[in-house]
């Protein structure tokens, strides 16, 4: 697959202090990809230098294939953002603000102003001003203004951030839809695992200005997973467990063991029946990115 | 390039700016027409309405007289037979020198507002042009479009002197068109003395002649417009260099008036001279008023303010284009 973001061993320095370490991935067409760490983790100081507006103090970025540093505004032009809140001019109506933006970039005709509109299904309000409008209507137009170029790669920061419920999954759905059907690639920060999880192919797992961790959510999920054993009398199935598969412990009234395959399962519960332990439940968990999270940083709490 | 210019001056515009300028000026003028209205009326009242005739044919004499006398300087006799020249012009001409049309209240207007008025004015366009941006947080969208950094700000700096040639211009047409009521819109040849030189403690006429009234308004625009793109630089740098439009404000209009403060003080403190605020009464070299410190020349004002600008200049870019964006 196509390789649209590559990030080399970038870093960044202010003052003495190192506030990114050295992060190095890559981003493939048509991806989710998500960032994931508590506030000061350093996402958003890693997003506005894929942007631009932050000079990294080593590494490189390629945007399609162009140096960031050296080819500004040809790399730039792949991509479309929103660093933080979706800022924009209050004085001016929604569509003038596309106006001003557009004049920026190299040929854009009204026609695609429109359909950008379309997209994000602003038609009815884009030519009030921007004062007049909620925080999703601000976060659409914000989208709006990112898709203008027809960017390669989309980059939103807390993309979801202050949105109501419906609003949440109305963007997670689009979000999904443009790398599903636009092939793009799409680049998300979020302190909010339960985002990340519904909507990323990718995650990285950022804690103090490193990546600890990029895997697929699926991955990460799965090598995470538990079985959990409702069973009596706990003393003496805990014994047949121990020869059959790793114990973790105990929880409540559940034995827990690692994730096991069926036939493992199958066995073990034979072996138990034999034994006249009762078995009321045998469950497999996916643990929530929460666990996962206080597990890989090693009880570093989010927020 | 134009189509930033366009953003630019769209913001400005639709941020009610320029028109707010426009109406301040326009009230300004009209204070100033009716205040100036009052003390020709008292003026006359004085001396009689048909009494300047008289009264200036007695000046030419008395002038007529000193060239006459003996134990004068070649110079100042010089001087006299201008004096004399432009009397007559008044007679002539059926001019009222105490009562001036519009031209002469436009002259008076720009003379007291080149080292405040106008420099606030614009202050109040190059205040935010880059600090609101920052403040409101949009600097960030304007720096990820694939265009130089340099050339985003160039289109501000363009932007604000569109926006300065706006304002002196309005308060040349306004001032013009609203005094004009009152005193009528003649006087644009009315012949005017200019060329005098200061030094040390002596005036010196050997320069002197006359001007008609357009050329000199000419000049004195053409100074005020400089001055005003000045001040206009250095508060841009304070723009670029402050996310607070206030603060912006506050340091300008801090130095601003200080200057003039200053300009009635500092005459013993000689290197004085080399700061902007003492040296924005450019017109004062023209009509012939006494600089606030001694060796101060149109030239040398003219220099010091354009060197300022420049480091203004230079340090607004380069700060602009290297920074991180936070």
């Amino acid at each position: 697959m196509e390789e649209t973001l590559v990030v080399q061993n970038v870093k960044k320095t202010i003052g003495k202090k190192e506030i990114i370490k050295g992060l190095s991935f890559s981003l493939k067409k048509g991806e989710v990809f998500g960032f994931l760490g508590p506030n000061g983790a350093g996402k958003t100081t890693t997003i506005r230098m894929l942007v631009g507006l932050i000079k990294p103090t080593s590494g490189k970025i390629f945007v399609c294939g162009y140096d960031l540093q050296k080819q500004f505004t040809k790399a730039i032009q792949h991509i479309g953002c929103i660093v933080e809140n979706p800022e924009l001019y209050p004085y001016l109506s929604g569509w003038e603000n596309l106006e001003h933006f557009a004049r920026m970039l190299p040929s854009i005709s009204t026609t695609r102003i429109q359909e950008v509109v379309e997209l994000v299904g602003l038609q009815n309000r884009i030519h009030d001003l921007v004062r007049t409008y909620s925080l999703g209507m601000r976060q659409r137009l914000g989208i709006a203004q990112a898709l203008l170029g027809k960017p390669t790669v989309l980059i939103l920061d807390e993309p979801t951030n202050g949105l109501d419920p419906v609003g949440i999954r109305e963007m997670r759905q689009f979000i999904r839809t443009l790398a599903e059907q636009e092939q793009l690639t799409v680049l998300v920060s979020s302190h909010l695992l339960s985002e990340i999880q519904l909507m990323c192919d990718r995650v990285a797992i950022m804690s103090k200005g490193e990546i600890i961790r990029i895997d697929t959510v699926e991955h990460l999920l799965k090598e995470q997973a538990r079985t959990y054993w409702n069973v009596h009398p706990i003393h003496i199935a805990k014994q047949i467990l121990k020869n059959e598969t790793t114990v973790l412990g105990e929880k409540d009234d559940f034995i827990v063991t690692v994730y096991e395959s069926n036939e493992v399962i199958a066995r073990c519960n034979a072996r138990l029946i034999e034994a006249g332990v009762s078995v009321s439940s045998i469950e497999r968990k996916l643990p929530t990115l929460e666990d996962l999270f206080i597990e890989l940083t090693g009880g570093e709490t989010i927020d | 390039m134009i189509n930033l210019v366009y953003n630019e001056m769209l913001k400005i515009v639709r941020k009610k700016r320029l028109f707010i300028i426009a109406a301040i000026v326009a009230v300004l003028v009209s204070l100033f027409t009716y205040a100036q209205f009052k003390q020709v009326e008292t003026i006359r009242e004085r001396i009689g309405t048909t009494d300047w005739r008289t009264q200036l044919q007695q000046q030419i004499i008395d002038t007529q007289n000193r060239l006459n006398s003996t134990g004068i300087s070649e110079e100042w006799k010089k001087f006299l037979k201008i004096r004399l020249q432009q009397q007559q012009y008044y007679l002539d001409n059926d001019i009222n020198p105490m009562a001036p049309g519009a031209p002469t209240f436009m002259r008076m207007f720009i003379e007291n507002s080149i080292e405040l008025f106008l420099p606030l004015l614009v202050m109040v366009i190059a205040a935010d042009l880059v600090s609101s941006e920052a403040s409101g947080g949009t600097i960030k969208l304007l720096l990820t479009r694939p265009v130089k950094r340099w050339k985003i700000l160039m289109s501000k700096y363009i932007a604000m002197i569109l926006s300065t040639s706006f304002i002196v211009f309005s308060v040349a047409v306004l001032s013009y068109a609203i005094s004009g009521i009152v005193f009528g819109y003649g006087g644009w040849n009315l012949p005017l003395l200019t060329g005098f030189s200061i030094q040390g403690e002596e005036l010196n006429t050997t320069g002197v002649h006359l001007i008609p009234q357009w050329k000199y308004l000419l000049i004195e625009f053409g100074l005020a417009f400089f001055v005003s793109l000045v001040v206009g630089t250095l508060t841009f740098m304070l723009s670029v260099l402050l996310r607070s439009t206030a603060a912006v404000m506050g340091i300008m209009l801090a130095a601003l008036i200080s200057g003039a403060i200053l300009s009635s003080m500092v005459s013993s403190w000689e290197s004085a001279k080399y700061l902007f605020m003492v040296n924005l009464r450019l017109t004062s070299y023209v009509s012939g008023m006494a600089p606030p410190i001694d060796g101060m020349t149109l030239s040398f004002s003219m220099t010091v303010l354009a060197i300022w600008a420049l480091v203004a200049l230079i340090i607004s870019f380069y700060v602009f284009t290297k920074r991180d964006v936070y």
